[in-house]
């Protein structure tokens, strides 16, 4: 690892990323722009969280990568290996051991504690980027706090199809003032983003923005009176571990296009498993 | 160059600022509370918290301002060696400014930020006498019910917090000490 | 009994094994030294430099080899790489002017002091494969004339000396570093170019000939091109003087447009400007018309919404490692998103089925 920096950017890069995320912090939900370095992985794949990852660990840190809640998906095990060779931090896959995770589309099931940083992969951190492209327009509206056209963009859905049609990337309004992309998290996450007594950065490599939720932060998802938020998953439990709280992920197991259902989060599954849960096609943890 | 203005930096600088780092994030986000940092020795009047601060934050990018009794030869000197940032004359000009609450103070002229970039403000590295959880009562993100903090008044944090998002961002240090508190706490009297 | 799938990080390791094997590819067949693709594939080093921003002309080589000649990855390569150097210090401007010109063509006089140097140039070449290059003929020597002992001037020096060129306003101080601060819009001219240089050839070829069909149409004239090597100068503070530290081959086209004038202004010509490292010919061109579609605000005229004339749409989108790796990046699992779409959909339907039931 020596002939890399520790957690390989430089120190000058760092203390750019670290002044950043002391902002973001202090204005919590806005995005503060940072001069995002190009990072030996592509653009879209996590550079934003990997530097801002690159910004906080220290030594001492036990790193957890996820991507779509599991650690074993390839790009999560290749941002995994890039810090265990860069910065020589101990890894896990529990949570709860973890004191950093760096995620893309997911919030861990298990609940994070006070010690712990969750920094998320943003692709699009501009929550009014679909409705409006130019950043210099966004940028106005946001100063202005001028978020009529969110609020319009929600209600056609729901006269549309009678409920809001977004799914994931849920807006929320942060504090009371910034409106905030959560990144592609599924809405059923979003519940989990408020009053958290983890730290919550967030990092738009691309886009060069870092942004963030101190804990204990009032985050609220965009709804109506008449239509309020809703988080929603399959209304199944899972397969392996039979967890009726948990996001999952659906799965083709037949030509015939039969189903089945099992948690996202690879770690809480795996631990529930262990705790001798039983789904009704799992075996206990140890005979398969 | 005066000797003591080359000793006092960080003996292992990548690692020494990651966990300096966490300290003054970990204070950032959770206002009211408050880390112990370590790692920097410099020179008088600078606490070593306020040393750390300036070694994990400050570079050539980032002009400082040094308030009253904190702008000396000396001071001038360490950070000039130790992280190349320009020290400014007019406070309007910085993005961190050092010294004792009595000499930062009145808070007007700071770089506040402005609508569209509420990020170009200056943090204010305060040096206190004393850091306690208790006199002034806290509240707002970060902050889990209510924290309290002895600040040196409740006024001028209450007012920097009515500007929101605009605002300043202090640093209070007083010895390896150090808390933070954002522009996003509300502040009352205790 | 499921078992989910594992094994990601041997699925990567096995994969860059068959990478390694196929780059290789036939081991029968004499591999690529770095120093061929140096030398005989110089147009992809050049651009690889130009759109990498990073001139090293071995490292370029070594990365189109690397990237099996996929020259975005290449240039990725490089822009990685680039991002860990340290920084001693900023040139002088270089002079174009005093070019040691390998080419130097004119498409606004016939002929100028310093004249027209065609160059190795594909221009008039007939796109005929060459099947005596399959069979690894030596090509015949070209014919030799002496070099130019005088620098060639610019040719829009005589339009400028007229009165007939736009003044250009000076440069105010250092121009900004794109690649270490955020872009921050509406961008200024200096960092407008600095993005075109480094941009996508193809994203600006695009643009630059969508303007030529009338998409913000103002016909460019090549004023000049020219290609060569030109001296790189660093102002040292303890020496007090500026010493070379080398030479580097641009390509520089600098066109002239129409401009009716306004009411306070006579009639003149407005330039658009192209400078990109290496023999780049086709970007360079392209970087003049974009760069002068994209001054529409600054000289009076009317927006009329082409794409070339958006800055923001221009600069957003012409970074070709931006672009692949945001575009690739929906390769990527999406499983978790899409199941909330799929359960939004799945619930969506079934109410509006129940709406129809009852209505029924």
């Amino acid at each position: 690892m020596s002939e890399y920096n520790f957690a390989y950017l430089d120190e000058q890069t760092k203390r750019m990323i670290r002044r950043a995320i002391l902002k973001a912090l202090a204005i919590p939900g806005y995005q503060v722009p940072f001069a995002s370095r190009e990072m030996p992985m592509p653009y879209g794949w996590g550079t934003g969280g990997v530097q801002v990852s690159a910004a906080c660990l220290m030594p001492e840190d036990t790193f957890k990568v996820i991507d779509q809640g599991a650690d074993d998906t390839t790009n999560a095990v290749s941002i995994r290996k890039f810090f265990e060779k860069t910065a020589g931090v101990a890894t896990t896959e529990e949570t709860a051991r973890a004191s950093v995770i760096q995620t893309r589309h997911r919030i861990p099931e298990t609940p994070l504690g006070e010690d712990q940083i969750l920094v998320y992969q943003v692709p699009i951190p501009e929550p009014l980027r679909f409705l409006e492209p130019s950043e210099v327009e966004t940028r106005k509206m946001h100063a202005l706090e001028e978020y009529g056209l969110m609020h319009v963009k929600l209600y056609e859905d729901i006269s549309r199809h009678g409920a809001i049609a977004t799914a994931y990337a849920y807006p929320v309004k942060v504090a009371g003032r910034y409106v905030m992309d959560p990144s592609p998290i599924p809405k059923f996450d979003n519940p989990k983003l408020g009053d958290c007594p983890a730290i919550q950065l967030f990092g738009a490599g691309r886009e060069q923005r870092i942004y963030a939720l101190p804990p204990w932060t009032a985050v609220v998802s965009l709804d109506f009176e008449d239509h309020p938020f809703e988080a929603s998953k399959a209304a199944a439990d899972c397969a392996l571990c039979g967890a009726g709280d948990s996001y999952l992920d659906e799965v083709i197991v037949d030509d015939e296009g039969g189903r089945m259902f099992v948690c996202s989060d690879t770690d809480y599954c795996r631990a529930r498993r262990a705790a001798g849960h039983v789904g009704a096609q799992g075996a206990p943890e140890g005979v398969a | 160059m005066e000797a003591a203005a080359l000793g006092g930096g960080f003996g292992d600088a990548p690692v020494d600022s990651a966990r300096a780092f966490r300290a003054v994030m970990r204070a950032m986000a959770r206002p009211g509370t408050v880390e112990v940092v370590a790692g920097a020795a410099p020179p008088a009047p600078l606490s070593v918290a306020a040393g750390v601060a300036v070694l994990v934050l400050c570079d050539p990018g980032t002009p400082v301002y040094l308030a009253g009794g904190h702008d000396t030869r000396g001071l001038r000197g360490w950070i000039g060696f130790h992280t190349g940032a320009p020290v400014v004359a007019e406070r309007g000009d910085a993005m961190f400014a050092l010294g004792v609450w009595e000499s930062l103070a009145p808070l007007d002229g700071y770089a506040l930020g402005e609508p569209e970039f509420p990020d170009r403000s200056a943090t204010l590295i305060v040096e206190m006498d004393r850091l306690e959880p208790c006199g002034a009562r806290l509240t707002g993100p970060g902050i889990k019910g209510g924290a309290a903090l002895s600040l040196p008044e409740v006024a001028a944090f209450r007012d920097n917090a009515a500007r929101f998002p605009l605002g300043l961002d202090f640093l209070l240090c007083c010895g390896d000490r150090l808390a933070g508190l954002p522009r996003s706490s509300h502040v009352e009297a205790g | 009994m499921y078992v989910a799938v594992k094994g990601g990080e041997k699925a990567i390791e096995a994969a860059h094994g068959w990478l390694a094997e196929e780059r290789r590819g036939d081991p029968g067949v004499a591999e690529l030294s770095v120093a061929q693709i140096r030398g005989q594939m110089s147009l992809a080093v050049g651009r690889v430099m130009a759109e990498g921003s990073l001139y090293d002309s071995d490292l370029a080589a070594l990365a189109i080899k690397q990237a099996r000649g996929d020259l975005i990855e290449a240039i990725f390569l490089i822009r990685a790489y680039r991002t860990t150097l340290p920084r001693f210090g900023a040139s002088l401007p270089v002079e174009t002017g005093a070019m040691r010109c390998d080419r130097r063509i004119s498409a606004v006089f016939k002929d100028a002091p310093g004249g027209q140097v065609l160059g190795p140039t594909f221009d008039y070449t007939h796109r005929l494969l060459d099947f005596a290059l399959a069979a690894e003929g030596e090509a015949p020597e070209a014919a030799r004339v002496a070099a130019a002992e005088k620098a060639m001037p610019h040719i829009m020096g005589y339009l400028d000396r007229e009165g007939l060129m736009e003044r250009e306003a000076e440069g105010v101080g250092v121009p900004p570093d794109m690649t270490r601060e955020p872009m921050e819009l509406p961008a200024d001219r200096a960092l407008r170019l600095q993005a075109l240089a480094r941009g996508d050839e193809g994203f600006l070829l695009g643009l630059a000939y969508s303007t030529q069909r009338g998409y913000a149409r103002n016909h460019a004239f090549v004023a000049e091109l020219r290609i060569g090597a030109v001296a790189v100068e660093m102002e040292i503070p303890e020496l007090g003087f500026a010493i070379e530290l080398g030479e580097v081959v641009l390509t520089e086209c600098e066109t002239v447009n129409q401009f009716t004038g306004s009411k306070t202004e006579p009639p003149q010509f407005t330039r658009g400007y192209g400078l990109v490292f290496g023999q780049t010919e086709r970007k360079a061109i392209a970087m003049a018309l974009v760069d002068r579609a994209l001054r529409w605000r600054e000289l009076g005229e009317e927006d009329q919404g082409a794409p070339a004339q958006d800055e923001e749409f221009v600069l957003m989108h012409c970074d070709n490692i931006q672009a692949t790796g945001f575009l690739e990046h929906i390769k990527l699992p999406h499983y978790v998103d899409f199941q909330s779409e799929l359960e939004l959909v799945r619930r969506l339907r079934r109410e509006a089925g129940d709406r129809r039931e009852a209505a029924e």
